[in-house]
């Protein structure tokens, strides 16, 4: 007897190495095949305090969180109350527990759940070297039935340049802690790896995100930290500069867009990434990018709102600002990615439409997608770069319309180093050869044109994610999708329909083409995670949604698991 | 900098540099006469016209981009800086120039002032000091006198002590130092060469009057003198100067040693080598 998904927490305070063992648990469950899944959960200490690996696997694709975990081992209880409630329990999960470091927390040992005791510290103890998250990793390994073979590999590249003595302390705390749990027989044997022969991929959603802007063209970026977004600047830092890119830290986030802007109007595609405070404050130079027409690409991932809220968790709640945040009539793009090998293609794509169109993009990842690491198959090469339309007929000295009003509503560039070409690009509202201009036709002409080469623009396939029939749909955008796909997936393997629409282009809207993925629905379940349902009030202001329309939106902290999504589509059938 | 200088057989002559957009200013601006310096200095140094790039931010001596003939971004107020700062690091080729006041520069901008400062990117900044936001008609700016009562929004004063740009530069690190008064457009436009031909981040501290809500400084032709000293590489002595300064002295006060910030990167990695990175 096997289960085809296991989901593990691995807790301790700082200095436990929870995470440590949690990634070394996940890399080598990817080694032998299985897919993956690992989150944290961290307070907002630098060092120490509360922290808890989570870790979900599976022969086949992860695509969110267990509703519940199956299995937590603790290295300790300190603080665990602070987030007990993100570890739902029930009777039939495992707590291993070591007895050295007290009685289980009542508020986890309440659920009725097994606990299996482990010496796990005084094991460690005897070991020279040896350390309690070995010891775990040993027992949960053992529990789960993952092969040797594959936690060996991890170990000799984690480990393999600290000398021997290191790899067999280690070795050593795995065999104590397999030892001690082979004879538990608990009945958490994970399904065997399917190895469908693709390359496979161990990838954050930040990571991807950063990657997703090189694939796009990116050679660019101005930077200030901001959690939950720090990693993808810290990840394009070292690889913008060995694909001749460069990145450099801003003294803040007014000056870090302004940049990008700066670099963007001379010719070189730019991003930046930041978090909802971060976007605040890049708001007034966002409008600069739409009015002056100077791509640029914001990567937001989103945390707990308002003001500095919870930094650490996840939410949908940007959306609001992301979208409506800009003085003025400024259209612009918003687009979110709907997985974490997503963060991928929606950046990459973001790259792309952004120089096409010569706007702004925002991207919505999350604290969810960004701050994770999933096992995924290989993503597929796309192929969006950027691509900026430049002027070629210059038409000689002060002919250049920079604002060209044109059909399509893309005026073509000429950027510094084109003779001929020497306009003042501006924030002012502009005549269309780009000298300033208050008249009211000037206005009219400029606002048509810049949403118009947003509206007529056609964006083909990707502005959704379109899956399954039925007459009932989730419509659902951004670290939503995973679980209402899960969802999804449960009722039709019971034998219900249900289609899932994921929208990956947020603005501009696409009404006909929602219409369309929506004929014969009679029933639209909302999926978002916001505490205003600002996903739903977007829908409504912009679609018609067919038939009876339910909501499922609560706010972070703890993630939207398949679960609710799934008991909400149960209610409404 | 390293200038881009024109390849014209003609040399270029300061109306080359000019748009045929009628400034917005006042009669009797300081600023034409910053404008006219500007233009000379372009002029002089032959910048390739396509190759130079004037960012600015909001004010009225902001507007001076689209009174040129080369590229140029009228930004948002305050950020010109950091925009410009954009613009350079990723095309280090062009010559690039920002334009603003002192509310622009020193009270929204004053952040980025001071971070241009310290990071040394090889731009030039000429900002034109008049002591007053002129275009929303005459509040008290960072530069105005603490008992300056003409405004319906300080009637009392602003009440809090100017700063002083020059001093605040060398503080912030700033690698060229310069003051120049906008009646002398010659000596404007030999400020700016010195500033743009200088590496590293050049501040010139332009005192141009506001005539209109500040006619008094009408009078700084009487008050302005030669700073008096030879231009120092060390901004110790600059500082020490500068402290001893009545805020009127012209010259170079500071032409340092700094190095440029300038990241410089060469691919060496495909994008396909960087993916297998991430390969289980």
């Amino acid at each position: 007897m096997t289960v085809d998904s296991v989901t593990i927490a691995l807790v301790g305070s700082g200095g436990a190495g929870a995470m440590t063992a949690g990634q070394m648990l996940l890399d080598a469950a990817a080694n032998v095949g299985w897919y993956g899944l690992m989150s944290r959960s961290t307070g907002p200490q630098i060092r120490g305090g509360e922290a808890a690996a989570l870790v979900r696997l599976s022969p086949t694709p992860v695509h969110g969180p267990g509703d519940r975990f199956d299995i937590i081992i603790a290295f300790d209880w300190q603080n665990v109350e602070r987030f007990a409630a993100e570890l739902p329990l029930s009777d039939k999960s495992v707590i291993i527990t070591d007895p050295s470091q007290g009685e289980v927390p009542a508020v986890l040992a309440a659920s009725g759940a097994r606990q299996m005791e482990l010496p796990i510290k005084e094991l460690a103890g005897r070991i020279p070297g040896g350390r309690v998250n070995m010891v775990g990793l040993g027992a949960v390994a053992a529990t789960i039935g993952l092969p040797r073979a594959g936690i060996d590999a991890v170990i000799q590249k984690a480990l393999g340049k600290k000398g021997d003595a290191a790899v067999q302390a280690s070795n050593a705390g795995i065999d104590a802690g397999a030892k001690e749990a082979a004879g538990w027989n608990l009945g958490l044997e994970l399904a065997a790896p399917n190895k469908n022969g693709a390359t496979r991929w161990n990838i954050s959603g930040n990571e991807a995100a950063g990657l997703g802007a090189l694939k796009g063209g990116v050679k660019f970026c101005a930077a200030y930290p901001i959690t939950p977004a720090t990693e993808i600047l810290e990840w394009l830092a070292p690889n913008l500069a060995k694909t001749g890119g460069k990145l450099v830290q801003a003294e803040d986030e007014l000056a870090s867009i302004a940049m990008c802007l700066g670099a963007s109007f001379s010719g070189v595609p730019s991003i930046t990434a930041t978090a909802g405070p971060g976007l605040s404050l890049m708001t007034e130079c966002i409008g600069l990018g739409v009015a002056s027409e100077t791509p640029v690409v914001i990567v937001d991932v989103q945390r707990g709102g308002p003001s500095t809220g919870i930094p650490t968790k996840s939410e949908q709640s940007d959306l609001n600002i992301a979208v409506y945040g800009l003085h003025g009539d400024a259209p612009h793009l918003v687009v979110g990615p709907t997985s974490i090998g997503d963060c991928l293609f929606t950046t990459q794509w973001a790259v792309h439409l952004a120089e096409a169109l010569q706007t702004v993009a925002i991207v919505l990842s999350d604290q969810a997608m960004g701050q994770s690491r999933a096992v995924i198959d290989k993503p597929e090469d796309a192929p969006y770069t950027a691509k900026r339309l430049l002027a070629t007929d210059l038409g000689g000295e002060g002919k250049y319309l920079r604002y060209a009003n044109t059909e399509s509503g893309i005026s073509p560039v000429a950027i510094p180093g084109m003779p001929g070409g020497e306009h003042t690009a501006d924030g002012l509202e502009h005549a269309e050869n780009a000298l300033p201009s208050s008249q009211a036709s000037d206005h009219q002409k400029q606002l048509d044109k810049r949403l118009r080469k947003l509206t007529s623009y056609d964006y083909g396939d990707a502005w959704a994610d379109i899956e399954g029939e039925g007459e009932i749909a989730v419509v659902t955008w951004g670290s939503a999708t995973g679980p209402s796909r899960e969802a999804v997936r449960r009722l039709e393997a019971a034998g219900t329909k249900v289609r899932l629409v994921a929208i990956r282009l947020i603005s501009p809207v696409q009404p006909a083409k929602l219409a369309a993925a929506l004929d014969g629905v009679t029933k639209v379940l909302v999926v978002e995670q916001t505490h205003g349902a600002q996903f739903h009030k977007f829908l409504r202001g912009h679609y018609d949604l067919p038939g009876a329309v339910s909501v499922f939106s609560r706010p972070g902290p703890l993630p939207i698991r398949a679960r609710e999504v799934h008991e909400t589509l149960l209610s409404l059938i | 900098m390293d200038t881009h200088l024109s390849d014209d057989a003609v040399a270029p002559v300061p109306g080359d540099y000019k748009s045929d957009v009628k400034p917005i200013w006042c009669p009797g601006c300081g600023d034409y006469s910053v404008l006219a310096g500007i233009t000379r200095a372009m002029a002089n140094m032959g910048l390739k016209r396509e190759d130079t790039v004037v960012v600015s931010g909001i004010g009225c001596s902001s507007r001076i981009p689209a009174y040129t003939s080369v590229y140029g971004y009228h930004t948002v107020h305050g950020r010109s800086l950091a925009v410009a700062s954009g613009v350079k690091l990723a095309r280090p080729e062009l010559n690039v120039l920002i334009f603003g006041g002192d509310g622009d520069g020193f009270s929204i901008g004053g952040n980025h002032f001071l971070h241009a400062c310290r990071r040394n990117v090889d731009m030039t900044y000429i900002v034109m000091d008049n002591q007053v936001y002129g275009m929303t008609k005459g509040q008290a700016s960072p530069t105005t006198e603490a008992d300056w009562c003409e405004s319906k929004l300080t009637p009392e004063g602003p009440g809090v002590n100017p700063i002083q740009p020059v001093a605040l530069a060398l503080a912030c690190g700033a690698n060229f130092v310069a003051r120049g008064f906008s009646n002398d457009p010659n000596q404007v436009a030999r400020l700016i060469v010195e500033g743009v031909k200088h590496p590293g981040f050049s501040v010139i501290h332009i005192l141009s009057p506001c005539v209109t809500f500040r006619p008094e400084q009408r009078g700084w032709k009487s008050t302005v003198h030669p700073y008096g000293r030879e231009p120092t590489d060390d901004p110790n002595e600059a500082m020490r100067a500068v402290l001893e300064d009545d805020g009127f002295g012209l010259g170079i006060f500071l032409a340092g040693n700094r190095r440029p910030f300038q990241p410089e990167s060469t691919a060496t990695r495909s994008i396909a080598q960087i993916e297998e990175g991430f390969a289980v």
